[in-house]
């Protein structure tokens, strides 16, 4: 579980968040959602700490994140498997290498149990026979489940998700929501995933946060945001053809 | 004038990161080897060919200026040889690889910043400062030193193949100067300021990349500041180093 109090964050004066406070839920795919600018991202790097808030608390199950100190933040960091917008895997070293550095880093498993690790991983993301290519040999696609089997090598309670599926076709897009959806409920991991994409949201959207200029406007799931009587929300949901015409059908 | 006592106090906060707390050291072992190939091997090719040019063209200078029955002519060699010491070789060489490693440095670190590499290396628990900055600063303080020497004897031997080639002065003149008053501490004052201009070229650059902000037109500038602030610092510190050094 983790929990958000009253979080504040602003640049230069600029308020990005306004007293945000929500609970996901482990064992649960939760989704934060809104338009682009809306904070997502700042909301998300506020969570795991790579923006400082400028007030509030942040919870990870009993442990106060806010107020520890970097040594102890490592211990949990430890736990948090991320995956990032632009995948952000590391240019200079190989796939293997990219999700092998947190075993590097962090165990004292042997060359082998980490061979076998990593590709148990690149398994799991059904990613084959790329083990030797370079981040920029890679398609679109295929570097988002790189980065997915870098952030499950350590086996992470908590795993945070900006945008997975953006800029991949539809098909793509499912076959990752599911794989990161299937994850979760195996592990039993808190995911916590950033998306303005409705489709994912139908899918696998078990606990559903949408955020509106900084705020967080409604809180609900899949089952019920079609019927949410929520003005902002119902243009975001309803601003593809395709959602208009299921709220059509229903 | 404040923005440079806060890029100087950020400066600082930034090295303190990069020296606390390194990770593994089996990791840095192999990340100093690479580094090692891509600051220090592959700037081989460039010194050589711009020391051997500057040699020969110092050689010829002195021979055409220095042309009177009064002054030996083996004070060519000499001249030559202290130039390239005393300055050349360090100085002018750390200029130029200001240009080729510092600008890499920025741009490399640059990008990782906003493409969020260093982000995803924080999430995990590392100390991306010094898992970074720490294995380009080591290896090229340890590497730059024989690049300068490089340089030096490449450059002597430019002047005495440009005196050969061109029969513009006796080679064995040439030789007999560069065997002339030769002081050893010249070598160590020269490797001691390659060291320290290593270790600036490195750590400034990856400063400004560090805090590259925003997208890719960010990081061109970045490296362009890396190039700009490296020189200037040099510059400084050559005055500074020479003061204390040889007076
Ligand atoms: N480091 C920063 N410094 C200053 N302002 C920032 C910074 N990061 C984000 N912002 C601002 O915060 C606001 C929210 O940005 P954020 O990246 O969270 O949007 P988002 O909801 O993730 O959008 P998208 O869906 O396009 O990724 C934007 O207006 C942005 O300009
Ligand atoms: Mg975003």
């Amino acid at each position: 579980m983790i929990r958000a109090e009253h979080i504040v964050k602003s640049f230069d004066g600029r308020v990005v968040l306004d007293d945000i406070s929500v609970e996901f839920e482990t064992g649960k795919t939760n989704l934060i959602i809104g338009r682009s600018g809306s904070g997502k991202t700042v909301l998300l790097k506020s969570l795991v700490g790579l923006h400082e808030v400028d007030s509030g608390r942040v919870w990870y199950d009993q442990t106060d994140f806010t107020s520890l100190g970097f040594r102890d933040r490592k211990a949990i960091r430890k736990d948090i498997g991320m995956i990032f917008q632009g995948g952000a895997l590391l240019d200079s070293s190989t796939v293997e290498e990219n999700v092998r550095l947190p075993l590097d880093l962090f165990t004292n498993q042997s060359a082998s149990e980490k061979r076998d690790r990593v590709n148990f991983c690149l398994q799991r993301v059904r990613l084959n026979n790329a083990n030797g290519l370079y981040p920029a040999e890679l398609s679109g696609g295929m570097i988002k489940r790189v980065a997915i089997a870098r952030a499950i090598v350590l086996n992470p309670k908590y795993l945070f998700c900006d945008e997975p599926n953006s800029g991949l076709d539809p098909q793509t897009s499912v076959v990752i929501d599911n794989l990161i959806h299937e994850i979760t409920q195996e592990y039993h991991i808190t995911t916590i995933i950033n998306t303005h994409d409705m489709n994912s949201v139908l899918e696998i959207g078990e606990k559903i946060v949408y955020i509106h200029e900084g705020r967080k406007w409604w809180e609900g799931s899949k089952e019920n945001i079609l019927q949410a009587d929520n003005r902002e929300l119902n243009d975001f949901v309803f601003a593809s053809a395709m959602a208009k015409r299921a709220r059509q059908a229903q | 004038m404040l923005k440079i006592f806060e890029h100087i106090g950020r400066y600082f906060i930034l090295m303190g990161k990069v020296f606390s707390r390194p990770e593994k050291g089996a990791i840095y072992r192999r990340r100093i080897i690479r580094e090692m190939e891509s600051l220090g091997l592959d700037s081989i090719g460039l010194t050589a060919i711009i020391s051997v040019f500057i040699g020969a063209v110092i050689t010829l200078q002195m021979c055409i200026n220095l042309e009177s029955p009064f002054i030996p002519r083996s004070l060519v060699g000499y001249a030559t040889r202290e130039t390239m010491i005393l300055e050349f070789s360090s100085t002018v060489v750390a200029l130029i690889l200001a240009g080729k490693v510092g600008s890499n440095i920025a741009s490399e670190i640059g990008t990782m910043r906003i493409t969020e590499q260093i982000d995803a290396l924080e999430i995990m628990g590392v100390n991306s400062a010094s898992y970074l900055i720490l294995p380009k600063i080591v290896a090229a303080v340890c590497f730059f030193p024989f690049l300068t020497i490089l340089s030096i004897l490449i450059g002597i031997l430019g002047g005495w193949g440009i005196s050969a080639a061109t029969g513009i002065m006796i080679p064995d003149d040439y030789v007999e100067g560069l065997l002339t008053d030769f002081k050893p501490y010249s070598i160590v004052y020269s490797l001691i300021k390659t060291a320290v201009f290593a270790y600036i070229i490195a750590s400034v650059s990856a400063y400004c990349g560090y805090y590259a902000r925003g997208n890719s037109l960010e990081v061109g500038r970045a490296s362009t500041r890396a190039v700009v602030s490296c020189s200037i610092v040099i510059m400084i510190f050559n005055l500074i180093l020479t003061q204390i050094l040889l007076i």
